[in-house]
């Protein structure tokens, strides 16, 4: 007898089929599944309205099968805020690294999140400037090493790494804010149940939903993918924890 | 044309603006304190809300001009303004609305600089507007109103534009124009369709193919292909030249002044005709496209020229090369600062007259 086939594993129909130009090791490819899988199980490819940012996702518009518009460096909140007011029915949400969203653009995260538009941002918080080159971001550790702090970031010069889940949830119009990692299948799975509520927010009328996806760059790193991967469990997460800081997404009103 | 019945109202430039705005069906304002433009975001806030449509005080100028990107990429007719400081921190998203092929309006109530400057009518921001303003190889078209009633008809007008053209539209006024009251006669444009980005404006992937808005391009020659595409496109746009002449008919002498300036001139060239010397008007409305071709007709006929700005002399470079095959033009300043009357003009102009 021969054994049935049955798919487990296939492509998202909001993911299009073809390569990326990421580097090896580096997870912005498999945030880019969450999401696609997340816009195919909530049903909104079709009503979705992607902000892309300024980085090394730039290119999330060649990967997603959905509308997009292509933000200045830091700006995509302020130019979702626009799309949302315009278009108060599609699914809105921006997708930034955190050189755009934490340095350059932090004004307009805070004031997009306190606004509580109805808009979504996937934050991938990989503690470095990758499209540049390596440079020091807002959130590099203290003692990394990059292009721009090659003696390792020094509190006392450049100041703490920014957290930017803790602060987002902070904010008044935030429905929901958590941080995750997909360095293992646990956290995968809790990744992809955050990201879900952070779009449901939205398509509740609750708020603004925000998910800092930690993430790694093996190349902006100079580690091996594995090496890398192990990173985020040995460094990055005892200064970044994992969890949900804000969850509203019970209301039945908006914040 | 359509007909200009609705009712006659005494409003400030500021308000001519915001109205112009609403009757051209304008859904989604951004706006940021800034003197002297104030009342426009301040009636917006509003009378936008209560026209079914959308108002957001933005963070900042930068801010401000990123949703309007973002309104306009849905395809939306949408609107920020400002002043001076301000429309320079809008520069980047002015770039990449030109880049993307955005329609957005942008009104500049300018004010004196540089930096800080002082809150009162200049116009040294004629560079800014017309060369560019932000990165990049780019034009934007710049409607330059000298009264309330312009004001009110080239807000309506700007929205117009920017559709046709997809390309950001800036209205340049001043303080004057911002802060002066008088009647405006209003009107509604009957013109405006219902989905006119129906077939370029983001609004979901439903039963079509993903529509992307960038001006990123990065493939091989594609921005080559891209900026000669938008050449064209400004080449196009020449068609836009609006201006007013006065009185050059038969004048040995030619004012040219634009905005607020070009309507303290033309005072003075009215009094001047009336003790009889030959003295004229020429006041550019479109200060991009420059109506240079306009003003070299008239050169033909062998007239001498004088300038006048409020500011160090920025127009006068374009006036001067317009002319350049036959003759030049002299220039007069007025500094930031300074409220000029028709009879500050007339020393100058009998100078020029009189060579
Ligand atoms: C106004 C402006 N400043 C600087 C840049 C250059 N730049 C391009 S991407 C980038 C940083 C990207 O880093 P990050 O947001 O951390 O994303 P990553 O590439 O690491 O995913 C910078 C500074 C730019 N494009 N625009």
């Amino acid at each position: 007898m021969q054994a049935k086939e049955k798919i487990v594993f296939e492509r998202p129909m909001s993911v299009i089929d073809r390569a990326t130009h990421y580097c090896p090791g580096c997870q912005h490819g498999v945030i880019h599944r969450l999401v696609g899988e997340v816009l195919d199980e909530m049903g909104l490819r079709e009503k979705a309205i992607l902000v892309s940012a300024i980085g090394c996702s730039v290119f999330l518009y060649n990967y997603l099968d959905v509308d997009a518009v292509e933000a200045p460096h830091g700006r995509a909140p302020a130019v979702a805020t626009g799309v949302k007011r315009a278009r108060p029915d599609n699914f809105v949400f921006t997708y930034q690294g955190d050189g755009d969203l934490a340095s350059i653009g932090l004004a307009e995260i805070m004031h997009c999140a306190n606004r509580g538009e109805r808009v979504a941002t996937v934050f991938v918080n990989n503690t470095i400037y990758g499209m540049t080159g390596g440079q020091m971001a807002p959130t590099t550790m203290i003692g990394q090493k990059t292009t721009t702090c090659p003696g390792g970031r020094c509190r006392e010069r450049e100041g703490q790494p920014l957290k930017m889940a803790e602060i987002i949830a902070g904010l008044g119009g935030t429905a929901y804010c958590a941080r995750v990692a997909v360095d293992t299948v646990k956290h995968l799975t809790a990744a992809k149940k955050a990201l879900r509520k952070a779009f449901e927010v939205q398509e509740k009328g609750l708020g603004f939903g925000f998910v800092e996806f930690l993430a790694t760059c093996p190349t902006g790193w100079k580690m091996t993918p594995v090496k890398a991967n192990e990173r985020i469990a040995e460094e990055l997460i005892p200064y970044f924890p994992l969890g949900e800081f804000k969850d509203e997404s019970k209301n039945t009103e908006a914040c | 044309m359509p007909s200009r019945t609705g009712p006659r109202i005494f409003i400030k430039g500021n308000e001519a603006v915001a109205h112009g705005a609403l009757a051209a069906k304008c859904r989604c304002f951004f706006g940021y304190p800034i003197t002297p433009q104030n009342e426009i975001p301040e009636m917006m806030s509003s009378a936008i809300c209560e026209a079914g449509g959308e108002f957001v005080q933005a963070e900042s100028e930068v801010a401000a001009a990123n949703m309007l990107l973002g309104a306009t990429a849905a395809g939306i007719r949408a609107m920020t303004s400002s002043s001076s400081p301000g429309i320079s921190l809008k520069q980047e998203a002015i770039s990449y609305m030109a880049g993307s092929e955005l329609p957005g309006v942008i009104v500049n109530m300018s004010r004196g600089g540089p930096g800080l400057g002082d809150i009162g009518p200049a116009q040294g921001d004629y560079f800014q507007s017309v060369k560019g303003g932000g990165h990049g190889d780019y034009r934007t078209l710049v409607l330059a109103p000298a009264t309330c009633q312009e004001a009110y008809d080239l807000t309506i007008e700007a929205f117009d534009l920017a559709f046709k053209y997809k390309n950001p539209v800036l209205v340049l006024g001043d303080a004057i124009i911002g802060q002066m009251k008088e009647p405006v006669t209003t009107w509604t444009p009957e013109h405006i369709a219902e989905g006119e980005a129906a077939d370029w404006g983001l609004s979901g992937a439903k039963g079509r193919p993903k529509r992307l808005v960038k001006s990123l391009f990065l493939e091989d020659g594609a921005l080559a292909g891209h900026n000669l595409m938008l050449k064209d496109k400004y080449e196009r746009m020449r068609a836009e030249v609006r201006f007013e002449t006065f009185e050059t008919e038969d004048a040995e002498l030619v004012v040219v002044a634009f905005g607020s300036i070009g309507r303290i001139a033309k005072s003075a060239v009215r009094k001047l005709r009336k003790a009889g010397r030959k003295v004229g008007l020429f006041r550019p409305i479109t200060l991009y496209p420059f109506p240079d071709e306009a003003l070299r007709a008239l050169a033909a006929g062998g007239r001498r020229f004088l300038t006048v700005e409020h500011n160090l002399g920025q127009m006068v470079e374009d006036v001067r090369l317009a002319l350049a095959p036959h003759t030049g033009s002299g220039f007069f300043s007025i500094l930031p600062g300074n409220l000029p009357t028709p009879d500050d003009f007339e020393a100058p102009i009998l100078g020029a007259l009189e060579g």
